[in-house]
Order: C-alpha cells, then structure tokens, then sequence
C-alpha cells in the first residue's frame, strides 16, 4: 500500500513538473480563423477603444503619440500594451495572442522579418495599400511589409547598417576618405595600424555572435559582393560564386585578425563599447551608437560612411517595426484610422527628433534642420535605399537559425565557406520547398 | 494520498463522531452489531470527500495538460498551400511519426540535447554534492563569525537564475573577469566546450548552497552523544565522518541529490541567457522543445517535451527504488518534505517556462 502510494506521489511531481513545461507548448492545433478564403479585402468595421502592442518604449515618446490620439478621439482611446524588449519574446506573445484568437491586441508593432510568418498564418489582416502614402515612403521599407504582393504591414520606423570610423586617426594616418570597398577598408587599417597610438587596435567588427545579429550581418556581406540569399521569387540562391566572395571576406578577416577573435561573442553593444574603448579602427553597427558615442571617451573623434562592399558601396540589411492589425481584433475601422496616424509623416518626425528613430518617409531625410541633428542622416538614407531586405519567407525563423549555424561553421573554421554555402543552399531548399 | 484503508483501532470511534455531525439522526442502535463495516464506510466516504477537492485539482493542473501534450505530440506541423501562400488551418495527424523522427531525420539535434542535458546532469550534481557536503560542514562547524558565512553561501542560491546567467554572461565576457584572472583569452560564450565548462560553473555556484543547505539541517539533527562516543572509541575524524556522518545525513543528501538532479534535467534558463538560443554544445532538450514551440511545430515539441518527462520520471523512480531515497516514507518528518517535493519542481517549471 505504502509503496504504491509513494509511487503514485512521485508520479505526480514528475508529472507536475514535466506537465507544465508541457502546457507551455501544447497550445492545440485546432480549426482555423474561419477560412478567410483568399484573404479578401477586409472590410473596416466597428469603432470603439482598442489596444496597441509593441515592445517596452524606452524613450517614453510611444505614449505621447498615443496621448496625443486619444485626446483627440476620446471614444476610441488606445491603449498601449508594452511588452518585453527583445524581439523573440514579443513574438512569442503575439503568436500566443493569435493561437488563442484573443482580440486582447489590436495593433502589433512587427519585426520587418516577421510579415510573411504573420501573414500566412492569417494572424494578421491584408490592408488597403492605397490608404497610406506609401510612394512616399522608401521602397526596400515599404517592401518587408508585403506578402505575395499585398500589404500586410506599413512601415513605423525603418534602421539600417552604418559603417562608425575613427576620424582622428585615419587623418592622422593621412586618409582623407571613408574606404568605400573591403580592401581600401583593409588598407586604410594597414594604414592606422602604423600609428604608435593604434598599437594594440583591431581593425573592424561587427556582429557575429550566433543570433540574429549573425544573420544580418552575413546578409550584408553577400549582398555587398552582388550576392543574394533569396532570389526574387523567394527561391534560395546562396551557392553562388558571389555569395562565396562575400562569405569568405569574413572568414579571411577572422583568420587574417582584420577582425578580432572575439567578434565571433559580439552583439551590437560588446561591439559598441569595444568601439568607444578605442579597440576598433572601424565598426558595423546601428544608428543607435552614433548619439551614445557622443557621450564617450571618443566624441567628435568618429563619424559614419555607409557600409563598404566588394567593388564599391555595400548594401545593408533593413532594420526596422512596422504596424499590422491582428486578425482577430475588434473595432478594426478604428485601428486602421490609428494606423494611418501613427504611421504619418507628422508622427515620424516626432519619433526621429525625440527618439531618434529612422523614419520611412524619404524627405526626411533631406531635411536640413533634421540632418544638423543628425549629422549621419544623409548616410543612413543611403544605406536604407540601398538596403536589401532579410529573405521574405514563412520559415523565418528555421531560415535564420539554419543562415547562423553555417555561417557560425564557417567563420569559426568547422567548415570551409564553400561548403557552408553549399549546405545552406540544400538546407533553405527543404525548408521553402513545402 | 491519504489511506483509504483505516487502521482498525481507529474505526470504533469513527461512526460517533460522523453521526454526531449530522444533527436530527439518533445514534445508529445496532451500533453495537456492526460497528466495523458501517464505521470504514462511513470514514471512507468522508475521506474521499475530503481529498476530492485536491484530487481535482491536480487532475485539473497535472493530467489535463499532460494528457493534452500527449495528444498534441501525435501532430504535425501545418503546412503551406502553396497556392494561397496560406498555412493551412488544421494540423495533420501523423500518430508517432514525431516520435520515430529522433530516430531519422530530427535524430542529430535531438540526440544532441539529449546527451547535453545527461551531460549538465552528471557532471553538475555531482560537483554540487561534494562541494555542497563541504559547505555544510563548514556552515554546521561553531565558529566566530558562522552567521556571515552561512548568509553569504546562501546568496548565490537566492538570486534568480535569469539574473546569475546574465551576471556569469559578463564574468565571461571576451574581456571580461574570468578571462583577466586566467590571463588568457577564452570564448566562454561562442559555441564550443569552453561554452559547455562556463554553464557547469555558473550552475555550480548557483546551486551547491541548495545541497549544502538541506545537508546542514540533516547534520544539525544528528545527536552529539553520538561523536562523543565515536571520539572515546578513538575513531579519527575522517572514520566519524564515513561512519557516522555520511549514512546518518544520506537520507537528508538523497533528497537533495534527487531534487537537483529533475532540475538539472529540465536545466533551461542558465545555458539559454549564459550561452544564447541554439548553441549546439549547450542545447538541452528544454531548449529543443521551447525552440520547436517558437517555430510554431507545437506537434515536436510536445513530443520532446513527452520525452524529457520520461527521461525525469525514469530517473525519479531509479533513485527511489534503488538509491532508497526516503521522499515519501511513513515518518511524520518525511511526510511534510513529500508536499515539498511536489511543488517545488512544479514552481521551476513555471519560470522556466514563463
């Protein structure tokens, strides 16, 4: 008696133990939203309070627009739903949100990576494409919110890749020029390195920590060397000679110390303050550096150039959120009023002067005002024109972890470049075949 | 559970004071006759009526979802029409196929975590159990200034795992402390054996407290007369400690031993912040079923999920069958660590999961 008792008490703390890790993916698969058959265009309707998701706001300037809303529609106020600040998590609870069909959010503030997911799965809503000034917008931004050809999501705020470069010693070396191309980069550094105070300084890095950040960082370098990831109808295309050149800069750098050892443990801030520490002669980073820099031991002695490539300018990958309404969601008629609001010129130069977020709208950027600021906005517009977006597919997820473990096997020397590339082609196959 | 069957001296008693609770009955008159049969039933139905509220919770909290992770694993991942460029609504049933597949084509990544999380298993508890029993010596030892020792090997135990994993994350930074004091520059964090070495210190430091803790109150219950006796016999101090020390502590050390053990299986938290998501050398198969989760195959990740709970579950039951580990035995001090035993996983888990 007593041992079947005791057995059946261990049972059940295995069981609770194992049984709520359990719940926690056993979201079940049951019926669909419905069918919304072939996503016809949705008609707007109801009006009444709604809710916008986005990750935490740390610069306290999302609740000002959305003060700024609800002043003026007092019978459909919005609510600011803050979640988590890295952007896996907040995926994690909008797909969550979806599963369960709840109409807890309206408006989610999505990853430019996460439209196609989002949309083939029919969590997010098709939306009128002629109700936003998209033309006056950048088109590499405008495009990661499409799918198949239809807007799913309008850009908020887009971000793209910069090259920071010390000013005081490239001078002092006697280059006058941000190198445009890999090997004037490479020389420029040869260069610098001369110097008695460059001693003991690497020459570049970027992200290369096996995350995100890798994917990014990989996608730049191909697309620098005329390579593609993606072809335009969203077939693999990396086993390419390109593709290999741009791949194998980054090898050649780890191995040849052009890049520092330990960029392979880099995330946007280990290389940030490996930058301001005065370890770096040049950095791949976000807009974001340039006004945390000002305020470090090198002010005024860096400045930005667009990306470098192969043969002449590089192509950077696009950063930024765009805004999609849930498909389960109330008082949509409300939400796309929201949307347009949130998304408008006015409201992007608030964002870019308080927050300094890259907005989506051209002009801005030629604004001189603005630039006085900003001084990096001129490059930064370059870098987002030039921009290529992260493969559009559904699998983004399985496609970025399949990118980060060749690419990781290949600049950490397991694999040569050609055959990681190779490998990655086969394994991108499977995974958009479907 | 509570015994449904009674201990017979107890059932004399037992229909007085049933009937006396129900007012307007006259005591039973054949009371006298059959006492034994009307009293176990009486007491029995009052039992199941008692433990029916708890029974229904864990069916509620503990079989509902295990039973429903269990139907979810014998799912597939929707698939994409390639026509609509939608995902289709239902997923497919595809019986044990999630099951087999870690025998094929999911094999590698799957095998993979499995030996990782034995791995982290093995090689931290054991570390911890001696590093542990040394600290609860010390901590059980009078000295000036105990209390300050005591608290401060308590203080890794007391902070959250997220927050020591993103505290040993800058320790092992590329130029960070760790590699300062070895004077020689590791990647503890890039993926490799280094990243495997840096989870089972973190680890370690976090929870050797744990064992030392539940070993010193095994210790402090051992009589002194005992060691008084030991030392007239002219036993040496490591004699009294393999003699006496070890087997009268081992109940309290099982328990322990046990408890780190199903943690470290579902180990999570630690090695997903420290080393970062998909990290071959350090991927348990927590890790492997919260990833395929996020990738929307819930089909997989149950089915990993399904697994992982075997593989607690085999290990639990090995140490009470053959280690004796005394969780759930008859004394009344054990009965009051079984509760503990059943909600303190139940809460790591949650924030594992959260």
């Amino acid at each position: 008696m007593k041992t079947s008792t005791a057995r059946a008490i261990q049972c059940s703390a295995a069981l609770a133990a194992a049984g709520l890790l359990l719940t926690a993916c056993g979201s079940s698969g049951g019926s669909g939203s419905g069918q919304s058959a072939q996503a016809a265009p949705v008609s707007f309707k109801g009006r009444g309070p709604i809710t916008y998701v986005a990750g935490k706001d740390t610069t306290g300037t999302v609740q000002t627009i959305i003060n700024r809303w609800n002043k003026a529609h007092p019978k459909e106020k919005v609510t600011f739903i803050q979640l988590p600040t890295d952007a896996d998590s907040q995926r994690q609870q909008m797909i969550q949100n979806a599963e369960t069909k709840s109409d807890a959010y309206t408006v989610l503030a999505t990853d430019v990576v996460w439209t196609s997911e989002f949309a083939a799965h029919q969590w997010i809503e098709p939306l009128p494409a002629n109700q936003f000034p998209l033309g006056k917008m950048l088109q590499p931004v405008v495009q990661t919110g499409q799918y198949r050809g239809k807007l799913y999501a309008v850009p908020a705020s887009s971000n793209g890749g910069l090259l920071f470069y010390r000013t005081d010693l490239l001078k002092k070396a006697g280059v006058t020029q941000p190198p445009g191309t890999w090997a004037q980069m490479t020389a420029d550094c040869a260069k610098v390195q001369k110097l008695p105070e460059a001693k003991n300084m690497s020459c570049y890095a970027g992200q290369f920590q096996k995350y995100e950040g890798l994917t990014v960082n990989f996608a730049e370098a191909v697309n620098s060397a005329g390579g593609q990831i993606t072809d335009a109808g969203g077939k693999p295309d990396v086993d390419t000679p390109q593709a290999k050149k741009g791949l194998d800069f980054l090898v050649r750098s780890f191995k040849d110390k052009t890049i520092p050892k330990e960029a392979i443990t880099y995330q946007e801030e280990d290389g940030r303050q490996a930058f301001q520490a005065g370890k770096l002669i040049f950095l791949r980073n976000w807009p974001y550096v340039y006004s945390l820099a000002q305020k470090s031991a090198i002010k005024g002695k860096f400045a930005v150039a667009p990306l470098p490539g192969l043969n002449g300018p590089g192509a950077s990958s696009l950063g930024g959120s765009n805004l999609a309404l849930s498909s389960f969601a109330k008082n949509k008629a409300t939400a796309l009023d929201f949307m347009k609001f949130f998304t408008s010129e006015e409201s992007a130069t608030y964002f870019l002067k308080n927050a300094s977020l890259a907005p989506p709208y051209a002009d801005l950027y030629d604004n001189a005002s603005l630039d006085k600021q900003y001084p990096y906005l001129p490059d930064l517009k370059q870098s987002i024109t030039k921009a290529v977006p992260r493969p559009r597919v559904v699998q983004y997820g399985d496609v970025t972890a399949a990118i980060q473990n060749e690419v990781y096997a290949a600049l950490t020397g397991k694999k040569s470049s050609a055959q990681a590339l190779k490998d990655l082609q086969t394994d991108l196959q499977k995974l958009t075949a479907q | 559970m509570a015994d449904t069957a009674i201990p017979p001296d107890t059932a004399p008693y037992a229909p007085g004071s049933g009937a006396a609770r129900r007012p307007g009955r006259p005591p039973a008159p054949e009371r006298p006759r059959r006492p034994r049969v009307r009293a176990t039933a009486g007491t029995g139905r009052l039992a199941a009526i008692l433990v029916s509220p708890t029974l229904l919770v864990l069916t509620i909290v503990v079989l509902y979802p295990t039973l429903m992770a269990l139907d979810e694993s014998l799912y597939g991942p929707k698939g994409l029409d390639p026509k609509t460029g939608f995902i289709s609504n239902t997923e497919p049933f595809v019986g044990l196929k999630n099951y087999t597949d870690i025998f094929t084509q999911a094999g590698d990544r799957f095998w993979n975590a499995f030996w990782n999380t034995t791995f982290f298993t093995v090689v931290t508890v054991s570390l911890e159990t001696l590093i542990g029993v040394a600290m609860a010596l010390i901590m059980h030892r009078a000295f000036r200034g105990r209390a300050v020792v005591r608290a401060s090997i308590l203080v890794p135990w007391a902070i959250p795992t997220a927050i020591s994993g993103l505290l040993w994350k800058w320790i092992f930074n590329a130029d960070g402390i760790a590699n300062v004091l070895l004077g020689h520059q590791v990647l503890w964090t890039a993926d490799g054996f280094s990243a495997k070495i840096a989870v089972v210190i973190a680890d370690v430091w976090k929870t050797a407290p744990f064992i030392g803790l539940l070993v010193l109150a095994g210790l402090q219950v051992i009589p002194k007369e005992v060691y008084e006796a030991a030392r007239l016999d002219g036993a040496s101090a490591l004699q009294q400690f393999w003699r006496i020390t070890l087997p009268l502590v081992k109940p309290a050390l099982l328990v322990a031993v046990l408890f780190r053990c199903l943690d470290a299986l579902r180990m999570f938290d630690l090695p997903y912040i420290l080393i970062g998501a998909q990290k071959g050398s350090v991927e348990t198969l927590s890790m492997l079923a919260q990833n395929e989760a996020s990738n929307v195959r819930f089909g997989p990740a149950s089915a990993y999920a399904v697994l992982l709970f075997l593989y607690v579950f085999l290990i639990a039951l090995a140490f009470v069958r053959l280690l004796g580990a005394d969780l759930i035995g008859g004394a009344g001090g054990t009965k009051k660590r079984k509760s503990h035993a059943v909600g303190v996983p139940r809460r790591r888990v949650r924030e594992v999961t959260a």
